[in-house]
C-alpha cells in the first residue's frame, strides 16, 4: 500500500516532488539518498523558490519562532532538502558510532572531563594562561562582548590593520564582532565557505558546523550572482566554489591580520586546537603575521590526553565523518608573527552558577543535538533568532535574555534525541524542561496561557467539575480547545482532523458495564 | 495483586476502547483490577508547558486516588513517565514516593512485572509499523533508541510477537517524534503537524496497514494528520491488539 498522488494534492505542505507522482518517494526506494552537507546535493526539480529568511527580531521583543518555522515550512523544496542533508548527519553519525565500540564509554568519559574542567575553571585558566604566556602568546581577558570587541579593535590599531580574515567563529557571532568591525572601519572577510555565502548574504550563521546549511544551490548562486558576479543560471557547485575562491583567494593573501576560534584549549600545555574540514582556519591563522584567537572560557580541557577523546567524538557527532580534515594544533607566534589569545567569558561564568543549566556549558558545538532534532530539521536554524539554534541554543540562548528567547524552550516537543546524541551528555531535553518551569516562575510567559493553564489546573483538580465538563465525549470535542490543548485558540484543526467522538466515555462505560465495583 | 487502573483523561474522553482493553488484559491475567471513579488527570499538561504550581492539586488529588494499591497501570506512556519523573509540584511524602515508584505503563508492567509469555486469545494478521513513543521510548526505556550504542531489546516488539499472524514493517525513521509533544502540538501547530504528516507518510512507504503504539496521544495526532492528506492508514492501541482485537 502507499499513498497516491492524488490523494497528496492540493496541500501546500507536501514536497512537490511528492505531488508529482512519478517517482514519488524513488529517493527512499533506490537508496539515492544524499551524499554528505558540506558537498553535493541531490539536484531538486524546481521552480524556482525563494529562500525564506529567518526570525524576524525586534529588539528585546520574544521571537516568535514558530512563525519563522511555519515560513520555513510553507517553503517546501527548503525545508526538504534542509530535513534530507541533517538527516543524512545523523545517520552518518550512528554509523560512525557503530564503529566504536567503546562509544557510551567515551561519551561519559567526555562530560566527566568537562565537568571535571568547568568544577576547576579557575585553576586551569591560570595554567592556561601561564604557560601560553610562557610560549610567547598575549593572553588577554574579555568579560563580555563588547570588552571583546574593544580588545581584538585595539591590538587591530596597535599594527595599522585595516582589513582581517576570520574564521568562522560562533563567539565572534555571539559578540557581534563583524558589525563592530565594520563600524569602525575594519573589512572582515570570513575564510569558511559557508560563512561566507552568509557573510555575503548578510545572515548569520543557520547551524553551528554547516552554517548555510539551509540554503539551496540555486540561493547560493543567486548571492553570489549579486556579490561576485558570477553566472545567476548557473548553480553547478564546482563552478560556484571556484569563482568563490578567485574572488576570495586575494583579499586573504593581501589581509592584515587573522583570527580563528579555538575548539580546545589545552591548560598543560598553553596550546590551542582548532578543527576545520576546508583548512579555511590554517590560511587564517598562517597567512597574515599577525594571529588573534577568539576563545570562549569554557573551551578550557586539563591535558593533551583529554583533546583525544573529546577529538575522538567531535566529527564523528557532528557530520559523521572519523576525523575533522585539519586538527590544528596552535602553540605560538611563528618567527617574525605574533599571536594573541582572548579568552571571552560573556555571560559563562554567571551560566556555571546557575544549578540547573551550569552543565550546558560542556557543549563542545558539534551541532548533532540539531542535526537529529525533529524541529529544528523543520524551521532552519534562523527561526529561533539568536547566535545558537536547535536545542542546544534552547537552553543557552535564555541565559543571555530570558525575555527575548522565552519562547525557545517551547520550540520542543521534548522527545529526549538530543540527550541521546550529545557527546558530552548534556542532559539537553531535561534542561529545556527545566527552562519552562524557570520562565513561567519569571513572568516570561503570555498571560493568556498562564490563565489557561491555571483553569486547567482548577478543573482537572475537581473530580465533579471535571465530570461534568465532559459528560460526554461529544461534549468533550466540543470542549477540545480546553480540554487537551488548554488555550484559548484552537490550533489542533487547522491541520489536522479532531478525534472521533466515541459513543460514551470510559468512565460511564464502567459505570454502565462494573457499576457495583469501586 | 490489586492493580489501580490509570485512565488519563484523554483516553478517557476519546479512546474508551484503550481503557477497556487495558482492564479486561489486567483482569485476563487474574489480578483485582480498580478503576477510581475520582480520577482526572495526571498534571501532565500544566508541567509540559511549565506551569508546575498549578499541578499541585491535580497531582494531589491522584495521590488519594492511587493511594494503597500495589501497583498502579496505565496505557499512556508520557503520563506514567510524568508521574515517575516529573510529579514533584507536591511535597514528596513517604505516600507520595511509593505512589509515584508503583505507576507503571502497561507495556512494561506486562513484560517486567508480569513477566508474560503468550497472548493464547490475540490474533493479528495485519502489516503494522510500530510507533515508539518518545516517552515510552526515551524516558521510560521501551526500547533501544537509535542513538545509542547499546544492544537491541524493545519491550513492545517482545509482547506484539507473541501474537499470532502479526508482521512488522520499519520505518525508514524508525524512532523519530511524530510531532505530537503535547502541548507542542498547538503552540508550534505548523511544525507539529509537518512531523506528523512525515511520520504517517514514513509509515505508508514501508507498507504499514495499521500503525500501533503504547501511547494514544502520538496516535490521536497521527491519526488527525493522516486523515486530513489522505494517508489510508489505521490506528490501533497495543492494549487492543494484545486483548484480542483482530482489525
Amino acid at each position: 500500500m502507499s499513498i497516491s498522488p492524488e490523494q497528496l494534492l492540493d496541500n501546500s505542505m507536501l514536497h512537490p516532488e511528492v505531488l508529482a507522482g512519478e517517482d514519488a518517494y524513488g529517493i527512499y526506494r533506490n537508496g539515492h539518498r544524499l551524499d554528505h552537507a558540506e558537498g553535493a546535493s541531490k539536484p531538486l526539480r524546481s521552480r524556482p523558490e525563494p529562500q525564506p529568511r529567518g526570525a524576524k527580531v525586534h529588539g528585546n521583543r520574544p521571537v516568535n519562532q514558530a512563525e519563522a518555522a511555519g515560513r520555513f515550512i510553507a517553503a517546501p523544496e527548503h525545508e526538504k532538502m534542509h530535513d534530507e542533508r541533517l538527516w543524512d548527519l545523523r545517520q552518518k553519525r550512528d554509523r560512525e558510532m557503530h564503529h566504536i565500540p567503546e562509544w557510551e564509554e567515551l561519551r561519559a568519559l567526555a562530560s566527566a572531563i568537562k565537568e571535571h574542567t568547568l568544577t576547576h575553571l579557575d585553576e586551569y585558566l591560570d595554567q592556561f594562561e601561564t604557560r601560553a604566556r610562557a610560549n610567547g602568546i598575549h593572553v588577554h581577558w574579555a568579560r563580555d562582548a563588547a570588552e571583546h570587541n574593544r580588545i581584538v579593535h585595539g591590538i587591530l590599531s596597535d599594527h595599522g590593520a585595516k582589513s582581517l580574515i576570520k574564521s568562522k567563529s560562533m563567539l565572534t557571532e555571539e559578540c557581534g564582532f563583524r558589525a563592530y568591525m565594520a563600524s569602525v572601519g575594519i573589512e572582515v572577510v570570513e575564510t569558511d565557505l559557508g560563512e561566507r555565502i552568509q557573510q555575503l548574504d548578510k545572515e548569520d550563521p543557520s547551524h553551528v558546523v554547516v552554517p548555510a546549511v539551509h540554503k539551496l544551490r540555486t540561493d547560493v548562486a543567486n548571492v553570489f550572482a549579486n556579490t561576485i558576479g558570477t553566472d545567476p543560471d548557473n548553480s553547478d557547485v564546482h563552478y560556484l566554489a571556484e569563482a568563490q575562491r578567485e574572488a576570495t583567494r586575494p583579499l586573504i593573501l593581501a589581509a592584515d591580520a587573522g583570527m580563528t576560534g579555538g575548539n580546545f584549549v589545552v591548560a598543560e600545555t598553553g596550546t590551542f586546537v582548532v578543527c576545520t574540514n576546508e583548512g579555511n582556519a590554517d590560511l587564517s591563522a598562517n597567512v597574515p603575521k599577525l594571529h588573534i584567537a577568539s576563545i570562549g572560557i569554557e573551551k578550557i580541557i586539563p591535558r593533551l590526553e583529554h583533546l583525544a577523546v573529546l577529538v575522538r567524538l567531535l566529527s564523528r557527532s557532528a557530520l559523521g565523518s572519523p576525523m575533522t580534515q585539519y586538527t590544528s594544533h596552535f602553540r605560538g607566534p611563528r618567527a617574525g608573527g605574533e599571536m594573541h589569545v582572548v579568552l571571552v567569558d560573556n555571560g559563562r561564568s554567571e551560566r556555571l552558577g546557575l544549578e540547573e543549566f551550569w552543565t550546558s556549558l560542556k557543549c563542545i558545538r558539534c551541532g548533532a543535538c540539531m542535526n537529529t532534532c525533529p524541529v529544528y530539521r523543520r524551521s532552519g536554524g534562523l527561526s529561533y533568532g539568536a547566535t545558537y539554534s536547535g536545542p542546544i541554543g534552547l537552553i543557552i540562548d535564555p541565559t543571555f535574555n530570558a525575555r527575548k528567547y522565552s519562547n525557545l524552550p517551547f520550540a520542543s516537543s521534548l522527545n529526549g534525541s538530543c540527550t541521546n546524541v550529545c557527546p558530552v551528555k548534556i542532559n539537553i531535553h531535561e534542561q529545556i524542561y527545566a527552562w519552562r518551569r524557570e520562565l513561567v516562575k519569571r513572568h516570561d510567559v503570555p498571560l493568556v496561557k498562564k490563565a489557561a493553564m491555571k483553569a486547567a489546573g482548577e478543573l482537572l483538580s475537581r473530580p465533579i467539575a471535571y465530570r461534568a465538563a465532559i459528560a460526554s465525549a461529544d461534549v468533550a470535542l466540543a470542549h477540545l480547545p480546553r480540554f487537551v490543548i488548554y488555550n484559548g485558540l484552537n490550533a489542533w484543526g487547522k491541520h489536522r482532523e479532531v478525534p472521533h467522538p466515541p459513543k460514551q466515555t470510559f468512565h460511564s462505560w464502567y459505570k454502565a458495564n462494573r457499576g457495583g465495583k469501586q | 495483586m490489586r492493580i489501580g487502573l490509570f485512565i488519563p483523561c484523554y483516553i478517557d474522553a476519546f479512546f474508551p476502547k484503550v481503557g477497556i482493553a487495558t482492564l479486561e488484559l489486567l483482569e485476563r491475567f487474574g489480578h483485582e483490577v480498580v478503576y477510581p471513579r475520582d480520577q482526572t488527570c495526571c498534571g501532565q499538561p500544566m508541567a509540559n508547558s511549565g506551569f508546575n504550581a498549578e499541578c499541585a492539586a491535580t497531582e494531589a488529588l491522584f495521590v488519594r486516588n492511587f493511594s494503597g494499591f500495589d501497583y498502579v497501570v496505565g496505557p499512556s506512556g508520557s503520563c506514567v513517565h510524568h508521574v515517575r519523573d516529573n510529579f514533584d509540584a507536591i511535597e514528596q511524602s513517604a505516600e507520595v514516593k511509593v505512589v509515584r515508584a508503583r505507576t507503571y505503563e502497561l507495556v512494561e508492567f506486562l513484560h517486567d512485572i508480569l513477566k508474560v509469555d503468550a497472548f493464547p486469545w490475540a490474533g493479528f494478521p495485519h502489516r503494522v509499523g510500530l510507533h515508539n513513543s518518545c516517552g515510552t521510548l526515551r524516558r521510560l526505556k521501551h526500547a533501544t533508541p537509535s542513538e545509542l550504542h547499546e544492544p537491541f531489546f524493545s519491550k513492545p516488539m517482545d509482547l506484539l510477537s507473541k501474537v499470532d499472524g502479526i508482521e512488522f514493517v520499519k520505518p525508514a525513521r524508525p524512532d523519530e517524534c511524530c510531532g505530537f509533544g503535547g502541548t507542542f502540538s498547538v503552540f508550534e501547530e505548523v511544525v507539529s503537524t509537518k512531523m506528523g504528516y512525515d511520520k504517517v507518510s514514513d509509515h505508508a512507504r514501508a507498507g504499514a496497514e495499521y500503525i500501533v503504539s503504547a501511547d494514544s496521544s502520538c496516535l490521536m495526532h497521527q491519526q488527525g494528520c493522516a486523515e486530513r492528506i489522505g494517508v489510508p492508514l489505521k490506528f490501533i492501541h497495543i492494549a487492543e491488539i494484545l486483548n484480542g482485537a483482530n482489525a
